[in-house]
């Protein structure tokens, strides 16, 4: 395929889809990110940082700005006219206004969780519960390879319905992270009706 | 490669701060002929990102990151190059993304990584 990951051998008529990578602070957004991309993740704290900057230059908070990634984003090309986009949402509370831009238009969402630190992640979930029409997935990223806890025991804990499925993935791993996009996708699928163009 | 911090960023869009279209994060961006004539032309933010353009299709995240140029401003200077037929946004083939062709061809191509 590496005639497809040169963006001057696309076709034309290229289109893009988008799945947002959602959850708490260390919960394994970026190295899920990175472990599908076929790109370096783009990480925007410095972007962020950057708009920050011109628009504010933050005086007093730069430690703050350096210790947390605000959001990646990486991209696998699918086919010669097909990229798929990854976007992790950016954890800190005052980059959450991003988080409406970055759902708008995307396919799917994976909220991951680490079930040592579920709460890091109950913002995420309330998110695509409440505030978000695009269909989610839960996503238990098993940091020793090892699942600690059952999955219906992660459920009680996150409070999520038993629509919302539940997956386990190793973000380190690039066919269990692909199986979970494509989880995703099938969730998708299954919760809304097949757009018909008159 | 960095922003200038002493200049708003309203000044880089001459106020504007809305597109007519709404681009997406990952709404791509295409040129068709590079113009170094229209380059030159450009204000410094504009022709870093028509020259970044040129390295091939990318989406506007992409271009806003490799550019330092927030993605608020990038939106509006894509869409004044897309104006003056400098660059092409790729229009989305679907009306949705939920548009289950559009899930399927994805699934279809995840499919040969899993």
């Amino acid at each position: 395929m590496a005639f497809a990951s040169s963006p001057d051998q696309l076709a034309p008529s290229v289109t893009s889809a988008k799945i947002v990578v959602a959850g708490g602070f260390g919960v394994g957004k970026t190295t899920l990110v990175s472990t599908v991309s076929e790109i370096p993740p783009v990480n925007t704290e410095a972007w962020m940082t950057q708009a920050s900057k011109t628009v504010d230059p933050m005086r007093g908070t730069d430690a703050k700005t350096t210790t947390t990634v605000a959001m990646d984003f990486g991209r696998l090309t699918l086919s010669r006219n097909l990229i798929l986009y990854l976007f992790g949402t950016p954890g800190q509370p005052r980059f959450w206004p991003m988080w409406d831009d970055l759902c708008r238009g995307a396919s799917a969402a994976v909220v991951l969780v680490d079930t040592r630190r579920l709460d890091v992640s109950f913002p995420a979930v309330n998110y695509f519960e409440n505030d978000s029409d695009v269909p989610f997935v839960v996503a238990v990223n098993l940091f020793d390879g090892l699942q600690t806890h059952p999955l219906d025991q992660v459920r009680d804990a996150l409070g999520v319905a038993g629509s919302v499925p539940l997956v386990t993935v190793d973000a380190r791993d690039r066919r269990s992270s692909v199986h979970v996009l494509l989880a995703s996708l099938n969730n998708t699928l299954e919760k809304t009706s097949p757009v018909v163009i008159h | 490669m960095t922003a200038n911090p002493w200049v708003r960023p309203y000044v880089l869009t001459g106020g504007r701060t809305r597109t007519k279209h709404h681009l997406y994060v990952h709404t791509l961006v295409s040129l068709e002929r590079y113009d170094p004539s229209a380059s030159s032309r450009l204000s410094p933010e504009a022709q870093r990102l028509y020259e970044r353009c040129a390295a091939g299709t990318q989406s506007v995240a992409e271009l806003s990151a490799h550019c330092a140029v927030s993605l608020g401003v990038t939106r509006v200077l894509l869409e004044d190059l897309a104006a003056a037929e400098l660059v092409q946004i790729n229009d989305d083939a679907y009306s949705s993304p939920y548009d289950h062709r559009l899930l399927k061809r994805v699934i279809d191509g995840l499919r040969e990584f899993a």
